[in-house]
């Protein structure tokens, strides 16, 4: 799928707002997943000190 | 062993009795929560007789969550529970019959109720057996589900939200079959397969939930 | 030679197993989404109808896909504890949770975001997308369940019995709505499979879903560590841990 150009990989056909609002909430939600399971061990290990 | 479940019958309506007030309470919320909704969607007859059936049994779901909470707890706080866990008869026929009482307080009065609240939407005549019948094999349905979540929150601090989150879902496909029956009965199609799917939820759910309730019981006592 | 079945069934040994799965599972994870994304952005081609809208489906179904798949892992692992009595079951029940709640979430933000410019709402009342929401309550209230009992034995097993009617009703759930859904299906408008997809598509959507399912081993691997390590906090190995951890 040869796009052309950034901007029409950007504009996705008219419905960029569509695909990069699902691909973004979904980056970020998953994002924060890992974060929070980052903070948590640490400080599960923190309590055991 | 049935003079045991008789004995438990008896006295958890004795005890219902003693305390009406509870009872009349989950009638009145009943009969209150089908009346605002008119006043918040419009008097429109038309408008009112097609969300008739959903709007009764969106209300049955909410009366009956009300009336959940006492079916384990008054017993639960001083100590018959316990009593009734180390018994003879089997917790799951002591737990139905638990059930049962708790549905001919406070699922009985509202299938019987039903049919004046569907006039009240101006239900057509030919609809309101359906709409009993509905609510007569659905009813016991939401007291069995209930009593599951019930046992599970036992004792719990904000047991009764907590009861509503964990039920509510489970309730919907009655909501659905239930709600259903009327309105294809009202559009000619007949409410004969929603009725016979709301019997076999009565009679799946009468054969699993007792023990699903018991079992949760045990959890929720040790 | 025999096997010991039950090597990794306690948490001092499953631990650090799951530290090791969880980096590989992640790694596969992170390679699968690239593979998928890019056969999904670069390789696939505009759909006819949609256009370029349709490439939210490689989140949206493998999302979907998840979120059911971890519902019934969640419930098996809770019913093993309950039938067995193993802690650490019961750990990897509630590790199951969040990560299975995401997804649910994700599959119905992103079929909303799809929705909305094929059928013109942000929310359709179809059968699927209605049964997730539903699914998402029923996560919520196991999450919820478990959070308000203090004692970790009893919210296993409390949440087990609520994972295992959870599972039970499930199918009764979908089908429920699905009819409820066809009965009116004047109101709403049904949410077709995307019409015969090309190879290329399914695809990056099928290399997409194993992307998200070793994402969710890894994600579930790490929090069950965390349970662990919160709930054994008195055991030795977890104070040994904590001293040469970094």
């Amino acid at each position: 799928m040869n796009w052309g150009s950034l901007d029409n990989f950007l504009a996705m056909g008219g419905y960029g707002l569509y695909v990069w609002g699902s691909y973004a909430v979904t980056f970020a939600l998953i994002v924060t997943e890992l974060v929070l399971l980052v903070l948590r061990k640490r400080n599960a290990v923190g309590r055991i000190r | 062993m049935l003079a045991a479940l008789r004995c438990v019958i008896a006295r958890d309506l004795r005890l219902a009795a003693r305390r009406s007030s509870d009872v009349l309470t989950v009638v009145l919320f009943f009969v209150i929560v089908v009346s605002l909704f008119p006043l918040g969607i419009g008097p429109e007859p038309q408008l009112l007789r097609t969300v008739a059936p959903g709007v009764l049994w969106v209300a049955a779901l909410l009366a009956s969550m009300l009336a959940l909470g006492r079916v384990f707890a008054a017993d639960h706080a001083d100590g018959t529970l316990e009593q009734m866990m180390l018994g003879a008869t089997p917790l799951g026929l002591v737990v139905a019959a638990k059930i049962f009482a708790h549905w001919l307080v406070s699922g009985l009065p509202l299938v019987l109720i039903s049919p004046v609240l569907a006039l009240q939407f101006d239900v057509p005549r030919e609809l309101l057996g359906v709409v009993v019948l509905s609510f007569a094999l659905g009813t016991p349905v939401l007291s069995l589900i209930g009593a599951i979540g019930a046992a599970l929150t036992l004792g719990l601090r904000g047991a009764g939200a907590l009861l509503s989150l964990l039920v509510l879902p489970l309730y919907v496909p009655v909501l659905i079959i239930g709600a259903g029956a009327a309105e294809a009965a009202a559009s000619g199609l007949g409410g004969n397969a929603q009725l016979l799917l709301l019997g076999a939820l009565l009679i799946f759910a009468g054969a699993f939930a007792p023990w699903a309730a018991a079992v949760a019981l045990r959890i929720s006592v040790e | 030679m025999s096997i010991n079945w039950f090597k990794y069934s306690s948490p001092q040994t499953f631990f650090p197993l799951a530290g090791k799965l969880a980096l590989g599972f992640g790694t596969l994870a992170l390679v699968a989404c690239a593979v998928g994304l890019y056969l999904g952005f670069f390789v696939a081609p505009t759909d006819a109808q949609q256009g370029e809208s349709y490439r939210i489906i490689f989140i949206h179904v493998p999302a979907a896909w998840m979120s059911m798949f971890l519902y019934v892992v969640m419930a098996f692992w809770a019913g093993m504890g309950l039938a067995f009595n193993t802690r650490l079951s019961g750990m990897m029940a509630s590790a199951i949770a969040p990560t299975g709640a995401l997804f649910t979430f994700i599959a119905l933000w992103t079929g909303s975001f799809w929705g909305k410019p094929t059928w013109g709402t942000w929310w359709v009342w179809d059968a699927r997308l209605t049964s997730e929401l539903i699914l998402l309550f029923l996560y919520f209230g196991f999450m919820a369940l478990q959070a308000a009992i203090d004692d970790p034995r009893r919210a296993d097993k409390a949440g087990a019995v609520l994972a295992l009617v959870g599972v039970v009703n499930v199918p009764i759930i979908y089908f429920s709505v699905k009819w409820w859904n066809t009965l009116h299906q004047g109101a709403s408008v049904n949410l077709t499979k995307a019409p015969s997809m090309a190879a290329t598509m399914l695809a990056g959507m099928l290399i997409m879903a194993f992307g998200f399912w070793f994402y969710s081993i890894a994600a579930v691997l790490l929090r069950a560590r965390c349970i662990m390590l919160e709930r054994e906090r008195a055991s030795d190995w977890a104070a040994q841990y904590a001293r040469t951890a970094a």
